[in-house]
């Protein structure tokens, strides 16, 4: 075997063990952004699997020769050769400047590209209409509602699965981040400001959603549920929500935005028209109208 | 009369808090105490606290920093402690005890720790690096250095008067207005950071100007030590940088102090401005800190590879790039914030970039040790350590310049491992390695190994227990910051993330038996050359410690490795034949004088009593136009004082052991005393 | 090389500490160079966030601003006359033209404070919109600095009065003198960035 074959053979080997720690927890192999439950979150995730390994071109070389180097030119081996003013070497410099460079404009396509793709304002494509929910973080809670169903719920939000789901959220407090990591990468909730999130579930389940940008003392206790059911599930959830003796309007709305810490899961069977638009509009910072991200 | 203040101030709120105050209190009455007992405020206060001689200001920002390194990780231990149990229950912290902890961890950690201690260690060397006998304005470096004890010591105070900030490090509102944190905290996380920039961008001037007018004759840019480069880009990023930092906390206090609205939710405000304004600062500050980090192991690295350092230029090179890059990423900080995508890829793509010459170093220090003969002395354990850790952390952080990665990552504790990874090897590390490396010139006796190598190993291994943790947990999609959680498969990952940070408490442990156990011994460990490890560059031409001059005669610097050439041609340690007067800054009290000012002045802002800040704001004028008409600022060390420092050390140097020049094949230098 | 060769050069290769004061001055501009620029940002990203309050501009009086800037450059042409005056060494036309400066420089703080006054009578204060505080701390800012120099001026003139125009004296006048012009740019830059806009409208 010759010496290039054997640091091969021995990074190989490392890659193997690198990419078995991963499978080594079952409970790790099942968190959400390793085994996700959604096509954007495998997209994301499947990028960072990606990157990482074409990253590995260098950072294993970074390993071995830390390894080789370190044990070959210890001083108390004096085989080793020594070559106290050698400092400089055209060959390794191109190479020490150029590989990275290579790595990172292939990274930078890669990215660029993904980005746009992943671009988390794009409505996905799919042969189900999008199912538009409108997302307000509380302190410490969150706020879903149905503008087409006319419905609303705090801290559950329910879709059908395999339908893609169009989310514009906003804030009535400080900033928040909302964040469903089996289905998707997070988005900030502003006040005054809207902002948009797509996924889509491939099959039914249940997944936590959280706030992940620290909002005050109910910050830990700031997650919900999210369920994705099949089609005639979601009609059942939409009937019971619409049992619901409660009401979403003004007055409604106000008590319910007073802080609370692990707020239950309430339904409210109406919900007055434009709440979203007037949450955003308290913070107009213009007087036409509130803004917005990009859109 | 006293404002906001009452005596509801005091943390009757919680045990833990309680207690954290009287350790406080403790430990400020132990120093002062020992200073006491020892009858020596009259030294400490004429050598010392007056003091404008940067060896002495350098050593006084050292122990701050280590002192604010214990506080800060204390925090970290009770962070750790905290998850660690918090499964579904509350722990043993309420959460507003939890976030202001949180908060100050890295606060502590980022402007009282890392940058004291990068300072203090440009502070104590670069001058000498270069062959200067002081900085270009020695009363402003006074300044700053109290300036940023202000800072520290209104963060100190707040743990027994009031409340600190509970915003995290980054103080983002509208949480941190006064609508959303009502309490003093984020008034007094405002106050540090405020007086203590002041003194970095202070800081930052007095080392550009030093570096660049200051050098040995001889000694070109591209002849300069690396270390003295890599403090040159860090001080210009902290003249370009800090402003940010100075104006988006002025903009807070503002909304704060006066109702204004640039970042409150209603009225207009416009959070995002905040957030962009912080990390045009935030991002250059973490190069700041690891710039003058990657310049100490690449001193650390040829001293004790007995070489070269490989790729001079490259080096230099990379340095300048990673520093002008650093201002055109800060975007990466909120990809999550909902800008275009392309937006998002530009940023993404320009952090990338940084990874070339990042890359480019860790080769050039790899290659400095191919074909050396390296020693494993704690330094160099500590730039071993740190190279392979580093790349790792590295890597995480491409990672996360992917803004679909980051969507998925952001705010999780796979961040929180991320700059963890970077900050720990890369700055800490290094600081460490710079340490153990200048300890002997500061003080003319070296630190003991034995200590030095395990508390590496401790630091080695507990980072990787605390951390790789953090990592899994982010992919299990836990959000940082969590006083509680309910996800019971976290929880044995946090435990091992506990056990973790105790084997680093180990490592802190061994890091102050080193220094009980060195001094003790420093009679039988002294450093007679100046040049206890066979160094290469101008620092090692001095005594240890160095005179009040560093240089009788400035030396000439006409070769990279000024030191290493000079000792190799024999001619290091050739007496002049006749001495000069030295002309040398006068000591003055103004320097901590504006630093109390500073503190007092916070304090009363931050109490709302007005009379105290105003007068303290005169005070501070006062002391400055007091000093403008001060012309009588220097001294003359008369040619025969220098003549008799300089016997005392060649007579010194001639009972020392000398030490052999690298060379692969020629003999070595004559003995150092044999050339007086 | 000799020592005597080495002391020369010592000479040579450093520069004087007036050289060096310069320099790190440059550098402290450039510094507040940049929390200006951060502050000329932030108005121009803010001024349409006027809320419910009036917009600043609607306060704008332009004979004010005119005069104000008049004020403003009158005082950076009388201190090159006192730059001219130290040149020649001649003491009391530094001392008088010092003085000019002074009383121009008051000038225009007052009339900004006149300003300042008049727009939070009429409901326009900092605490009003996310607009008018980017303004009044932009505006406001560059006051402070103003100020400041007023009082260095003050300083210098009694250094001048007690010391003569000794090197250190006139080294720190010729950082005065960029610090005051520096002002100067500033404000034109505050004049076309905030003022001329809104004054257009």
């Amino acid at each position: 075997m010759t010496k290039r074959q054997a640091i091969f053979s021995r990074s190989r080997g490392l890659l193997a063990a690198i990419a078995a720690l991963p499978l080594g927890g079952c409970v790790f192999s099942r968190s959400p952004v390793i085994d996700p439950k959604g096509p954007i979150a495998l997209a994301e995730r499947d990028l960072l699997f990606t990157a990482l390994a074409v990253m590995l071109i260098v950072v294993i070389p970074v390993f071995l020769m830390t390894f080789l180097f370190v044990t070959r030119y210890r001083a108390s081996n004096k085989k080793a050769r020594y070559a106290p003013d050698w400092s400089f070497s055209p060959a390794i410099e191109t190479v020490v400047w150029v590989v990275p460079a290579l790595i990172v404009i292939a990274l930078g396509v890669l990215l660029w590209n993904a980005t746009h793709k992943l671009d988390p304002y794009r409505t996905l494509a799919a042969k189900a209409e999008p199912l538009e929910v409108l997302v307000i973080a509380q302190d410490w809670k969150w706020l879903f509602i149905y503008p087409s169903q006319g419905v609303a719920a705090v801290n559950e939000l329910v879709f059908p699965s395999g339908r893609p789901v169009n989310l514009r959220i906003t804030s009535d407090t400080v900033m928040n981040s909302f964040y469903v990591p089996a289905l998707a990468g997070q988005i900030y909730a502003m006040a005054g400001i809207q902002t948009r999130l797509n996924f889509l579930a491939n099959a039914p389940g249940t997944f936590t959603g959280r706030n992940t940008q620290y909002s005050g003392d109910g910050f830990a206790d700031q997650h919900f549920s999210v369920m994705a059911e099949t089609p005639a599930g979601f009609e059942a959830w939409l009937q019971r929500v619409r049992q619901s003796p409660g009401r979403l309007d003004a007055a409604a709305y106000e008590s319910l935005a007073k802080p609370s810490i692990g707020h239950p899961v309430t339904y409210y069977s109406g919900v007055q028209p434009g709440l979203f638009e007037s949450v955003i509009a308290k913070y107009a910072a213009h007087p036409a109208a509130g803004h917005s991200g990009h859109e | 009369m006293l404002g906001k203040l009452t005596i509801d101030a005091l943390p009757f709120y919680s045990w833990v808090a309680m207690g954290g105050a009287a350790v406080t209190v403790l430990c400020g009455l132990l120093f002062l105490g020992v200073i006491t007992w020892l009858g020596a405020w009259r030294y400490v206060w004429k050598e010392w606290l007056t003091s404008v001689d940067h060896k002495r200001i350098g050593v006084m920002y050292v122990m701050l920093a280590l002192a604010m390194l214990l506080r800060g990780f204390i925090d970290a231990l009770m962070m750790r402690a905290q998850q660690a149990f918090a499964l579904n229950s509350d722990g043993y912290l309420p959460p507003d005890h939890f976030d202001q902890i949180f908060s100050s961890h890295g606060t502590i950690m980022i402007f009282f720790m890392a940058m004291p201690f990068m300072t203090g260690l440009v502070n104590i060397v670069v001058p000498q690096q270069i062959g200067a006998r002081d900085v270009a304005f020695p009363f402003l470096n006074s300044v700053s250095f109290w300036l940023t004890s202000a800072g520290a010591g209104l963060v100190m105070i707040s743990l027994v008067i009031g409340t600190f900030s509970t915003a995290g490090w980054t103080g983002y509102p509208p949480y941190s207005g006064i609508a959303y944190s009502p309490d003093v905290g984020v008034d007094y996380w405002i106050w540090a950071l405020l007086i203590s920039g002041v003194g970095s961008t202070l800081t930052g001037i007095n080392f550009v100007v030093t570096i660049l007018k200051r050098r040995a004759p001889g000694m070109k840019l591209m002849r300069m030590p690396l270390f003295t480069w890599t403090a040159l880009c860090s001080s210009i990023l902290m003249i370009f940088a800090f402003p940010a930092l100075t104006v988006v906390c002025s903009m807070l206090a503002l909304d704060r102090l006066l109702g204004m609205h640039f970042f409150t939710n209603e009225a207009g405000g416009n959070m995002m401005n905040y957030i962009n304004l912080f990390w045009i600062w935030g991002h250059p500050e973490v190069y700041i800190l690891i710039l003058p980090a990657f310049g100490v192991f690449s001193e650390v690295v040829a001293t004790f590879s007995r070489k070269r350092l490989f790729g001079y230029r490259s080096l230099v090179y990379a340095t300048a790039a990673i520093a002008l890059l650093s201002f055109t990423v800060w975007l990466h900080h909120f990809f999550t914030m909902g800008s275009s995508a392309s937006v998002n890829a530009f940023f993404g793509v320009a952090t990338m970039i940084i990874a070339v010459p990042t890359g480019v170093k860790v080769f050039d220090w790899l290659f400095t040790m191919y074909r050396g003969r390296i020693e494993f002395t704690p330094p160099m354990l500590w730039t071993v350590g740190f190279i392979v850790t580093f790349v790792i952390g590295g890597m995480t952080g491409v990672l996360l310049a992917l803004p679909p990665a980051d969507y998925l990552m952001h705010n999780t504790t796979f961040l929180v491992a991320h700059f963890h990874n970077m900050l720990i090897p890369g700055v800490l590390f290094g600081f460490l390695a710079g340490y153990m490396y200048w300890f002997p010139k500061a003080f003319g006796f070296t630190l003991d190994e034995r200590w030095g190598a395990r508390s590496f190993w401790c630091w080695l291994v507990g980072f990787y227990l605390a951390f790789m943790p953090l990592y899994a947990l982010g992919f299990m999609g836990m959000p940082r910051r969590m006083e509680h959680y309910n996800a019971p498969e976290w929880q044995p990952l946090l435990i091992v993330a506990a056990l973790g940070a105790m084997v680093i408490l180990l490592g802190i442990v061994c890091l102050i038996v080193q220094l009980i156990v060195s001094i003790r011994r420093r009679h039988e460990t002294r450093e007679l050359t100046g040049d206890p490890w066979n160094g290469r560059t101008l620092e090692w031409l001095t005594s240890s410690p160095p005179a009040p001059y560093n240089f009788a005669v400035l030396p000439r610097a006409d070769e990279i490795d000024a030191f290493h050439e000079m000792r190799k041609r024999g001619v290091a340690y050739k007496r002049p034949k006749h001495y000069a007067d030295i002309e040398m800054p006068k000591n003055t009290a103004v320097g901590i004088l504006l630093g109390g000012l500073g503190f007092v002045l916070g304090f009363g802002v931050v109490w709302h009593i007005w009379w105290l800040a105003l007068a303290s704001l005169l005070g501070v004028a006062a002391a400055l136009i007091a000093r403008a008409f001060n012309d009588d600022t220097e001294f003359r060390i008369s040619a025969a004082e220098v003549e008799e420092i300089e016997n005392a050390r060649y007579g010194a140097l001639a009972r020392a052991v000398p030490k052999s020049v690298d060379q692969p094949s020629t003999a070595a230098e004559p003995l150092p005393g044999s050339a007086a | 090389m000799t020592e005597a060769a080495a002391a020369a050069s010592d000479a040579h290769s450093h520069s004087t500490p007036r050289e060096e004061k310069a320099f790190g001055f440059w550098l402290y501009l450039m510094s507040d160079a940049i929390i200006f620029a951060l502050l000329f940002a932030t108005y121009v990203v803010m001024a349409g966030n006027v809320a419910d309050a009036p917009p600043p501009h609607s306060q704008f009086d332009l004979t004010h601003v005119f005069a104000e800037t008049m004020i403003l450059l009158a005082s950076s042409i009388t201190f090159g006359f006192a730059t001219v005056a130290i040149g020649t060494g001649r003491r009391p036309a530094v001392q008088l033209w010092l003085l000019v400066t002074f009383a121009l420089g008051l000038g225009f703080v007052l009339m900004e404070l006149t300003e300042f006054r008049s727009m939070i009578a009429a409901g326009a204060g900092p605490d009003q919109s996310g607009a008018l505080s980017a303004f009044f701390t932009l505006v406001g800012t560059h006051g402070l600095h103003v100020s400041i120099g007023l009082v260095w001026i003050l300083v210098m003139m009694a250094q001048v009065a007690l010391k003569g125009l000794s090197v250190p004296v006139v080294s720190r006048l010729e950082r005065l003198g960029l610090f005051w012009h520096f002002l100067d740019i500033i404000w034109i830059g505050i004049f076309s960035v905030v003022y001329l806009p809104g004054l257009i409208e």
